[in-house]
């Protein structure tokens, strides 16, 4: 797995390839908590180069989202969500937590 | 008329392999199961599906029944005929029976949402069936099976 991330003015983006489980999902938290480290709390995570995600992925995303959301400082916005990928969010019933863009650009356009 | 002779034949291909419980092999243990769904033909979702089951079956089994920093061996065999796959997991670890876990409510807003439960709940909603059965002295089996013709 591997996460790039680059800081705009209005937001970071970070990009998250490959597989996150169990193994993995602690860079991807870490790389949110970098963000928030550095007082950013509007996030778009472009996932499209993401192969496969569980649990422990979800849940790194539910806390990253309680983070940037608390005070209304912020939101994680999830851009190029794999089909496959798409329905693990209906399933775990998180589609309503998150918004959601076909391409980074109309994402990070949207801060 | 000729008798027809209805000649039934029936493949079934059997899988074993053993795995280290560490977090660090779950994506060996996905392709294993993952093969075994695509050999015994399932489609693209469904192999997608059997490989989270059988991630999230083995991230319990790591957490729970060994515990991380101690580690142990998960057995999973893999059978496949031409409808269905059916996976088993034995440990022998502590007993613990992942099916008895309330499944997490999934209406509630971002700040009460339950943290934990989500992966069993998944194993559970994206397998046709799931089998708990606790061994003698200490251990665990897990059967799990998906099926072709279903519209999971």
């Amino acid at each position: 797995m591997e996460i790039t991330k680059q800081e705009f003015k209005h937001c970071d983006l970070i990009a998250v390839k490959g597989r996150v489980d169990s193994f993995t999902a602690s860079q991807l938290a870490e790389a949110f908590e970098a963000s928030h480290k550095n007082n950013q709390f509007k996030i778009v995570l472009d996932m499209q180069d993401l192969n496969y995600m569980s649990s422990a992925g979800f849940r790194a995303l539910l806390v990253a989202q309680r983070t940037c959301k608390r005070y209304n400082r912020g939101e994680v916005i999830l851009s190029s969500v794999p089909k496959q990928i798409k329905e693990s969010f209906e399933l775990t019933g998180f589609t309503p937590l998150f918004k959601f863009f076909d391409n980074t650009t109309e994402a990070v356009g949207s801060f | 008329m000729i008798g027809g002779l209805a000649l039934y034949l029936t493949m079934s291909v059997m899988r074993t392999a053993i795995f280290s419980a560490k977090f660090e092999y779950l994506d060996e243990m996905r392709e294993f199961a993952g093969q075994a769904a695509q050999d015994a033909g399932l489609s693209v979702e469904q192999v997608y599906a059997v490989k989270l089951a059988v991630d999230e079956a083995c991230t319990n089994i790591i957490e729970h029944a060994y515990g991380v920093e101690i580690g142990g061996d998960i057995e999973c065999t893999c059978m496949a005929d031409r409808t269905c796959i059916k996976i088993i997991l034995r440990d022998h670890g502590k007993q613990f029976d992942p099916t008895l876990a309330p499944d997490p409510d999934l209406t509630l807003e971002l700040e009460n949402r339950p943290i934990g439960g989500l992966g069993v709940f998944l194993m559970k909603t994206l397998m046709d069936e799931i089998h708990y059965e606790a061994l003698g002295e200490s251990g665990n089996l897990l059967t799990m099976v998906k099926c072709r013709g279903k519209a999971k």
